[in-house]
């Protein structure tokens, strides 16, 4: 798909930002072309918040520019404020509010009249399955209800472009794959979205490009296919039945596997880096069949941001770093 | 829609948004009600023998009292304006409203305009129950009107104050003292439950200088209502031009803090 015609929405260029001693961003950089999702993928602490607040001109920077649909963020932050959409890390949700109050307020805020803020309160209720708790006060939602309705407010105004701050962070399971359902609607109605994510499965899932932060720097970019297959694909993971059988396990999975395969002698497990999937992990079980070695569990393992962290830096994402 | 039209209809939705989510809080009816009764009831019975004197007491000392825990009440709602910015900053909701095309004032005029709605609601509270023991309204309607937006003008000033403490202070936690903890020396050391002349030395010189004396003393005049019998009267500038002495302070507090709680507002990022 060819989106270079129909414009850039959002642009950043050189960010930069300090707490005291802390430099929370150090010359970020990204460009999101209209219409399209943006994950930006990072540990804690990496500087996604950051680069959300000014983007949505909460923050400014200590230098660098940024234009969000056409407005610079220093220079016409209104102009930036009519155009966005933002759902913070932490659900902005005014609790003594019902769920359809909350949305209505936000649309008097966008300067809708009353009539026609009270009609776009009640779509997005409907559409995000809050029309049922509407008119209840937000006190008594549950995380992935008040998330929904923190979403739905970043839309009232129909924005052209939406930021979510780390928008499943929090919620369980269920609330996690509801909330994706959600922002994968957004997207068809062609948004441009800036979502910020620790987890590269939910960027796998919702958008076209990735943008890795680490110590408020990008560290690699480029679609999350690209970036998997940079962490050297799927991990496959088995658990024998007794501690004898692990060498032999280990053999079969050191031919099948792309890497050195390791292990965990008390969990009685092996793993080991696959570059063909499913097919790897059929002709493994086959193999260890043959030999009768009984095994207990099988998986495969998507590659996480802790294995993308580890190809790309050579360390996990919760290890810290002398600076 | 113009830009003042703007701020205006921004304005009026903020403080509607706050009027709701005070009235939704349990704790607004005792807070809005039996409290302030439960004052009148232990200043006008349990302190009012001593306070009034003997020949003086009863219902004197009542109709004295009054004016003062009206002001009082009123004065002490700013501390909604306090705990309602703290709140908004901890839970994101000043970030929202500052990721919106809506005006930067309008959040600290909804915020210090709900107070006085909700003050208007205490005061006929506290009017019922006034009368209910005595206190009558002496002089003409229209001075008694002018009397009521008298501690108005003084508790919507005093908002003011509680927005820019609201938007400096680090925490709920601390909010919650800190939107209090002023109105205890601004209210008592003053003429709002004695006799200001009865007060010894430096605190006599505070209270005689103090505002909240002044719109205590103000309003009291428009209601009609006179000290007990055999009590000093006030003296010096500010007991004499009380109304207009009330009205600059409460000016002047709105011209230094209005700015102030803009600036703060501006800058403030939320935990
Ligand atoms: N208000 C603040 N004061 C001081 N340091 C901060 C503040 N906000 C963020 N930081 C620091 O800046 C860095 C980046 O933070 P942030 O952008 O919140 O990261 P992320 O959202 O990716 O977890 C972290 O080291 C964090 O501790
Ligand atoms: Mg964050």
């Amino acid at each position: 798909m060819s989106d270079t015609d129909k414009g850039v929405a959002v642009r950043a260029r050189g960010l930069v930002k300090n707490y005291g001693m802390t430099r929370a961003l150090d010359g970020v950089d990204l460009e999101i072309p209209t219409g399209q999702v943006l994950g930006l993928l990072g540990p804690n602490g990496a500087g996604k918040t950051t680069t959300v607040r000014i983007l949505t001109t909460l923050l400014r920077p200590d230098s660098g520019e940024a234009e969000v649909a056409g407005h610079d963020v220093l220079t016409d932050p209104d102009g930036v404020r009519r155009s966005i959409g933002l759902s913070g890390q932490y659900a902005a949700v005014d609790e003594n509010l019902t769920g359809f109050e909350n949305l209505y307020l936000v649309a008097r805020l966008y300067g809708q009249r009353k009539a026609q803020a009270r009609r776009r309160s009640r779509e997005l209720l409907a559409r995000f399955r809050l029309d049922e708790a509407a008119d209840r006060p937000a006190k008594g939602y549950s995380g992935g209800m008040r998330r929904r309705l923190d979403l739905a407010g970043a839309l009232v105004g129909s924005p052209s472009v939406v930021v979510l701050d780390e928008p499943t962070t929090g919620l369980d399971p269920r609330g996690r794959i509801e909330m994706w359902e959600v922002i994968e609607q957004l997207v068809a109605t062609g948004a441009t979205v800036l979502l910020t994510t620790q987890y590269l499965e939910e960027a796998d899932r919702l958008a076209d490009s990735v943008v890795v932060i680490d110590r408020g720097k990008v560290i690699a970019e480029g679609t999350p296919d690209e970036l998997k297959n940079q962490s050297g694909g799927e991990r496959l993971e088995l658990v024998v039945g007794s501690a004898e059988e692990l060498p032999l396990a280990m053999r079969v999975l050191g031919e099948i596997g792309s890497g050195e395969p390791t292990v965990d002698g008390r969990a009685r497990r092996v793993d080991v880096l696959v570059d063909t999937g499913t097919k790897a992990l059929v002709e493994a079980l086959r193999r260890l069949d043959a030999q009768n070695v009984v095994v207990q569990d099988a998986g495969l393992h998507r590659p996480t941001l802790d294995d993308v962290f580890l190809s790309l830096t050579g360390r996990g994402t919760g290890e810290e770093v002398p600076s | 829609m113009t830009s003042m039209t703007k701020v205006l209809s921004d304005s009026g939705v903020i403080t509607w948004r706050n009027v709701v989510n005070v009235r939704r809080n349990p704790e607004w009816l005792l807070g809005a009600t039996v409290f302030p009764i439960m004052f009148v009831l232990l200043f006008a019975y349990v302190f009012g023998g001593a306070i009034g004197g003997p020949g003086g007491g009863g219902l004197a000392y009542r109709e004295f009292l009054i004016a003062g825990i009206f002001a009082q009440t009123v004065a002490f709602n700013s501390s909604y304006t306090v705990i309602g910015f703290a709140n908004d900053l901890q839970k994101g909701i000043i970030d929202r409203f500052r990721s919106l095309p809506m005006s930067r004032f309008a959040v600290i005029v909804g915020r210090t305009t709900a107070d006085q709605v909700l003050s208007v609601v205490v005061l006929v509270v506290l009017s019922v129950c006034g009368l209910a023991i005595g206190w009558r309204i002496r002089g003409s309607v229209v001075d008694a009107v002018l009397g009521y937006l008298m501690i108005l003008l003084f508790a919507f000033a005093l908002s003011w104050v509680g927005a820019y403490i609201g938007l400096i202070t680090p925490s709920v936690e601390v909010a919650n003292s800190a939107g209090l903890i002023w109105m205890f020396p601004l209210t008592f050391i003053s003429s709002a439950f004695v006799p200001q002349e009865s007060l010894p030395g430096v605190l006599r010189t505070i209270a005689d200088w103090n505002p909240f004396t002044a719109a205590v003393n103000a309003t009291r005049d428009l209601f009609g209502n006179v000290s007990p019998p055999g009590w000093p009267e006030p003296s010096g500038w500010p007991a004499e031009n009380a109304a207009l002495y009330a009205i600059i302070s409460s000016i002047a507090i709105i011209a230094i803090f209005a700015p102030l709680a803009t600036a703060r507002y501006r800058r403030v990022a939320s935990k």
